[in-house]
């Protein structure tokens, strides 16, 4: 008896004993909503489970990076739309990010101008919502760009109109494949030339020729070998026929407009984050790095910016996360991400709203739990290191 | 003397369970419009012609003719309607969790809404056909013509699966571009993002007011599918279904026997056509059966008219979309409107 009573009093078995009565709860409540609403779906007469996904999809998509045309399945249509949103979300948190810093940056300048119109781009973007962004960048692209019959030719291969940028396509991509490998193998060689060249600095104060190397190793083997695959491929060169050109790849504005619309947003909270982190760093470190002759250019890459990036780590995550959530706004404007393929035309055709919302939502999950593991990554290998 | 008594319980209590089983079946959707006071019903954001709604807020449109009618039959009053715009994504939810009683929103009725959504169609108040918007200056005379063209639509509807398979089936290259809703479809053709906007010919007709310079844009005149068009209900409470079934076909069998809101008085008391008197409550008892009062469609008649004064009124002549009858003409006057009869 005592020893059953010790049992219980004991904290340990206490403390499993409430973890596990917690997880069993949360298990029946998932069970019974999951329950409930099938039991309800099917006295409804809605469709439930995920056979329909596949069915075939019969949706034309304007804008695909996968090899997926109308007649494939609903997964296919599925796997369409996270590219989609993944394209737009990666290159407008890269060109947002740049962008954001030249603004923080120029915040903080002396210039007069420079600063204030900063300053004034930053208060304007703060205070607007995305949505008109996506609609003003939208109708502005394509009120801007002409009709098809009028394209701007870009070197006669290119053309840029209303319905897009048709760029040529290669017919067979092999060579590209090769290409791409020639430029990897380039930057790992570069990667290893500046690492060996670190040390050796370290070890003998000498400075290695890096300028050089870095221009050949990072801009002319590359070039040389997208050269050589673009000679060596058949294109397939897009053409005016009918209503539009024919043939290549198509770049479309909505595309372009929500990507615009993200990276200008995005920007403005960038350059506060930048600025931020900045102005965290202690006056007496760039007094400190100018007294020892540092010109204004390296205050800023040596001193300022390493230790900033510690401060605008954590909040420039909040943003890229945003990106990717704010990337749903190209539904507004009918650029085929997640949301407006999967949620939007494959929800109305076979109207399975549960699963098809399960699955997106898991989608921006999944990408966005992957953005922020990445960004803790980065943030553990920046951190000060205390002994 | 007790096997009378014992025959005279038996015979009471066969008749008791007979009266009961007379008694109509539970309706939850009729019960709870009855307790309301008003109709809801879900209809289009804005379509003219089918619902539409002025600056003052009153909704018009054939469509909207139908929630009327349907508010006469089932609380005597057409007035008694609450309007919820739909768009094309929010339509099956809303009526799916209950919070409309009957959708009249230019849904065509397919194999797969119906077996899958837990969706009912119950009658087909407009025959439409899919076709495009072009600008003049294109030189398109018919669907065939935009090979290499780029397509604006409504993502969800019939109207862009069709579009994809006509096309893919001629070998005709069309970028199809999807949009979320009729309006930002509309705008973005508009806008000369698209060479062509895809939609039902009457959804055109009336979606045409909207467009910057209507005159500078063609329908094309050859559909390229049938899309019948009508109430839609959940699944469930089937007395509810019936009515919405029944107030349709009423309005189609008042054009075909001759009642109209001009002359349904004088009919109700003088006809001496039985289906004519059957109809407006003088003889059967047609609208008790469905838990209605029997002038359930004397009260539609009355208020909004049969089916052709509607047409005529919405899409048709007296209306600035002109449309004629078409298939949309009684089967005795070759369209493809019939009703089954009031019998």
């Amino acid at each position: 008896m005592s020893s059953f009573l010790s049992f219980i009093n004991d904290k340990r078995v206490r403390d499993w004993f409430y973890q596990i009565a917690l997880i069993l709860l949360l298990v029946g409540l998932a069970v019974f909503f999951v329950r409930n609403a099938s039991e309800n779906m099917v006295k409804a007469g809605i469709a439930s489970g995920f056979d329909f996904l596949w069915r075939t999809s019969g949706i034309e998509v304007p804008f695909v990076l996968t090899n997926y045309t109308q007649a494939d399945n609903i997964l296919a249509l599925f796997w369409v739309g996270v590219a989609n949103t993944m394209l737009v979300t990666v290159i407008a948190i890269v060109l947002a990010t740049l962008l954001g810093f030249a603004l923080g940056i120029a915040r903080l300048s002396s210039h007069w101008l420079l600063s204030t119109i900063a300053g004034a781009y930053v208060e304007f973007v703060r205070n607007i919502p995305l949505l008109f962004f996506v609609l003003f960048w939208y109708f502005g692209v394509i009120a801007a760009l002409p009709q098809p019959r009028q394209s701007i030719g870009l070197f006669g291969v290119a053309f840029l109109n209303n319905r897009g940028i048709t760029i040529p396509l290669p017919d067979a991509p092999g060579n590209f494949r090769w290409a791409a490998l020639a430029v990897l193998v380039s930057w790992l060689c570069y990667w290893l030339a500046s690492a060996w060249a670190r040390r050796r600095k370290e070890r003998t104060g000498q400075d290695a020729p890096l300028l050089a190397i870095g221009i050949g190793l990072i801009v002319v083997v590359p070039a040389l070998a997208i050269a050589w695959a673009s000679l060596a491929t058949r294109w397939d060169i897009p053409v005016l026929r009918g209503f539009n050109y024919r043939g290549g790849f198509v770049v479309i504005p909505e595309f372009v407009a929500l990507l615009a619309a993200l990276v200008t947003y995005t920007a403005g909270f960038i350059a506060e984050i930048v600025r931020g982190g900045i102005e965290s760093v202690a006056k007496g470190q760039s007094e400190a790095a100018s007294a020892l002759g540092l010109r204004p250019g390296r205050i800023l890459s040596l001193v300022v910016i390493p230790q900033a990036l510690r401060v605008m780590t954590p909040p420039l995550t909040n943003q890229y996360l945003n990106v990717l959530k704010n990337s749903s706004f190209g539904a507004a404007i009918a650029y085929p991400d997640v949301v407006s393929l999967f949620m939007g035309s494959a929800l109305n055709n076979t109207g399975q709203a549960i699963e098809i919302i399960a699955m997106t939502l898991a989608v921006y999950l999944v990408i966005g739990l992957a953005v922020s593991a990445l960004m803790n990554w980065y943030n553990a290998r920046i951190a000060l290191v205390t002994r | 003397m007790t096997i009378r008594i014992l025959g005279a319980a038996f015979l009471l209590a066969a008749g008791t369970s007979m009266a009961q089983a007379q008694q109509l079946a539970p309706s939850p959707t009729l019960d709870a419009v009855k307790a309301r006071g008003n109709l809801e019903c879900g209809v289009h954001l804005g379509l003219p012609g089918f619902s539409f709604a002025n600056d003052k807020g009153e909704w018009s449109g054939l469509d909207v003719d139908y929630c009327k009618a349907l508010a006469a039959a089932v609380l005597g009053d057409a007035s008694k309607v609450k309007y919820t715009p739909t768009s094309v994504q929010q339509r099956w939810p809303i009526l799916q969790s209950g919070q409309v009683d009957v959708l009249a929103r230019n849904s065509t009725i397919t194999f797969s809404r119906n077996a899958t959504l837990g969706l009912n169609f119950q009658g087909i108040n407009f025959y439409e056909g899919q076709t495009f918007i072009v600008r003049k200056s294109a030189n398109a005379k018919t669907a065939a013509d935009l090979d290499g063209a780029s397509v604006c639509v409504a993502a969800g509807s019939t109207e862009e699966k069709n579009a994809a398979d006509w096309f893919r089936e001629r070998n005709l290259k069309t970028t199809i571009t999807n949009f979320q809703k009729n309006d930002d479809a509309i705008a973005a053709y508009d806008a000369g993002r698209c060479d062509a906007y895809t939609a039902g010919v009457g959804a055109l007709a009336g979606q045409r007011a909207k467009l910057k310079n209507p005159e500078e844009h063609i329908i094309l005149t050859q559909p390229i599918s049938n899309d019948p068009q009508g109430p839609v209900t959940r699944w469930g409470d089937e007395r509810w279904q019936l009515i919405v079934r029944w107030v349709l076909n009423g309005t189609i069998a008042a054009e075909a026997l001759g009642v109209t809101s001009k002359n349904v008085d004088e009919m109700k008391a003088n006809s001496k056509n039985s289906e004519v008197r059957r109809l407006l409550g003088a003889e059967g008892g047609f609208g008790a059966m469905m838990g209605l009062s029997n002038d359930w469609m004397y009260n539609v008649i009355k208020q909004v008219g049969n089916y052709g004064e509607s047409y005529e009124r919405t899409v048709g002549m007296g209306s600035n979309l002109k449309m004629e009858r078409g298939q949309n003409q009684l089967w005795t006057k070759g369209g493809l409107l019939f009703t089954p009869p009031f019998q």
